[in-house]
């Protein structure tokens, strides 16, 4: 039963690829904007919250399908894009990582959001007093401080991207070998008459790779615990 | 020489002050609610006044006149919480380090050496904040402060959160700063007492205004409540 075959092989690490440079490329964008959205006030400051919360409320085919008319090669952006820098997301794995990207995004950002919520300002104003820059004091102070909700952030929006079905499959199809991550291989084989099994396969593949990243998340956070709370 | 003349507004509450001070030890003399605290934060740049002039030595760092706000981390003045403040994520010897390495200060060994043996706080060196009592907080805060060498220190209350036994640990330290560390001091407290053993010069202030400036002398004598 437990053989996993080449094609199974292929889905599962182009979705491990695809989750991974997701939330890589995400968490600096994340922790850029949960930083302005936990300690500055700025016009249009409501508008920018409710866009991040956007792709976790609208339908995931809504998300996809403006995806592939925005970054489409024939999209605004995706046109732009393709004409001067050769970049191409429609049905490539890049399209696949910018969708699971988005759709993870407002579960990256929240937890961080609140953890640089929660540090103590006085600290920042104390580390200012000792000479520090403001960017300085994000670096040594907050960000570190910060770490278990980055942590935790970084691990949500994983397991969203592995997780990630509707917008991908709306915006990259779901050819294997190029776009096709576990959960459109699992759609794929639930299809198919005798996919039954392969299909039973994948689900477990993807229960132990969820777990392991939260038991992984959870040893992390109490180490980083542990270091913040002097002991 | 140490120049204040300010006024902010803070809700019901105003601030309205002017000294000028060259003692080695200035004394912010109050009871709660005096504006002690809103003072010295204007003085840190941490609030902004809304007219005035503060200046060090002829150096002006707030003139609101010619709209010049000086950041608190450009301005080279060291400020001791009255909670201490420790970087919790950090060692002792890191917080020790933090002024250096942000102000990008070369190494200097005998003054490492010197402020450690002042504040008895060489042994602590591998500690976390969290492991300490309050009193080595203090005096870990206290050096921190100072290995940022800076121009000027503040102490807000630094015994303020120390129950009696823990003051007297500390008073001895804040007297040898005084009189070794050679980096002028602007104090806050409402203790009398303290005040006595440890200020050379004393303002006095009540709601917002100074009501008094002199040496010592103009504090309440022993027995009298502190100013209101």
């Amino acid at each position: 039963m437990f053989e996993i075959s080449p094609e199974e092989w292929t889905a599962i690490l182009l979705s491990l690829r695809v989750a991974a440079v997701a939330t890589l490329v995400a968490t600096p964008l994340g922790i850029a904007l949960a930083w302005l959205l936990a300690r500055r006030d700025f016009w249009g400051k409501s508008v920018v919250d409710a866009l991040v919360h956007l792709p976790l409320v609208l339908p995931p085919v809504v998300t996809g399908y403006l995806l592939l008319l925005t970054f489409g090669r024939r999209g605004l952006v995706g046109g732009w894009l393709a004409d001067n820098f050769g970049i191409v997301f429609a049905f490539r794995w890049t399209g696949a990582a910018l969708a699971c990207g988005i759709m993870a995004f407002p579960l990256l950002v929240r937890p961080i959001r609140l953890s640089i919520e929660a540090v103590d300002r006085r600290l920042e104003q104390a580390a200012g007093t000792l000479g520090a820059p403001p960017w300085r004091v994000f670096l040594t102070i907050t960000l570190p401080l910060a770490l278990p909700g980055v942590l935790a952030g970084m691990v949500l929006g994983f397991a969203k991207a592995i997780g990630e079905f509707g917008a991908t499959i709306t915006f990259v199809s779901n050819i294997p070998g190029e776009t096709q991550t576990i959960s459109s291989a699992i759609y794929s084989l639930i299809q198919t008459p005798d996919g039954d099994r392969a299909a039973l396969r994948l689900v477990v593949v993807s229960i132990v790779i969820a777990l392991a990243a939260l038991v992984g998340s959870e040893w992390f956070a109490r180490r980083a615990g542990k270091r913040l709370h002097g002991n | 020489m140490l120049r204040v003349e300010v006024s902010r507004r803070l809700g019901e509450f105003s601030i309205e002050a002017s000294f000028a001070s060259e003692g080695r030890v200035t004394g912010l003399f109050g009871a709660s609610g005096a504006g002690k605290t809103s003072l010295i934060n204007i003085i840190a740049g941490l609030l902004r006044p809304d007219r005035g002039i503060i200046a060090i030595d002829g150096d002006v760092l707030d003139d609101t006149a010619a709209g010049l706000h000086i950041p608190p981390h450009r301005r080279r003045i060291g400020y001791v919480f009255q909670d201490a403040r420790l970087f919790p994520h950090l060692d002792i010897r890191q917080n020790l380090d933090y002024g250096r390495r942000m102000n990008r200060l070369a190494v200097d060994p005998a003054l490492w050496a010197r402020v450690t043996d002042l504040l008895d706080i060489g042994s602590l060196l591998d500690r976390r904040p969290g492991k300490l009592s309050g009193g080595e907080r203090q005096r870990v805060a206290l050096g921190r402060a100072l290995l940022a060498q800076p121009r000027l220190l503040l102490l807000d209350e630094p015994m303020g959160s120390l129950d009696e036994e823990r003051k007297v640990e500390i008073l001895p330290y804040l007297v040898r700063l005084r009189d070794e560390a050679n980096v002028p001091m602007v104090y806050v407290s409402h203790d009398a007492g303290e005040m006595r053993q440890l200020a050379t010069q004393v303002v006095m202030l009540r709601r917002g205004r100074v009501v008094a400036f002199g040496g010592p002398e103009v504090l309440p004598s022993a027995a009298a409540n502190p100013a209101g």
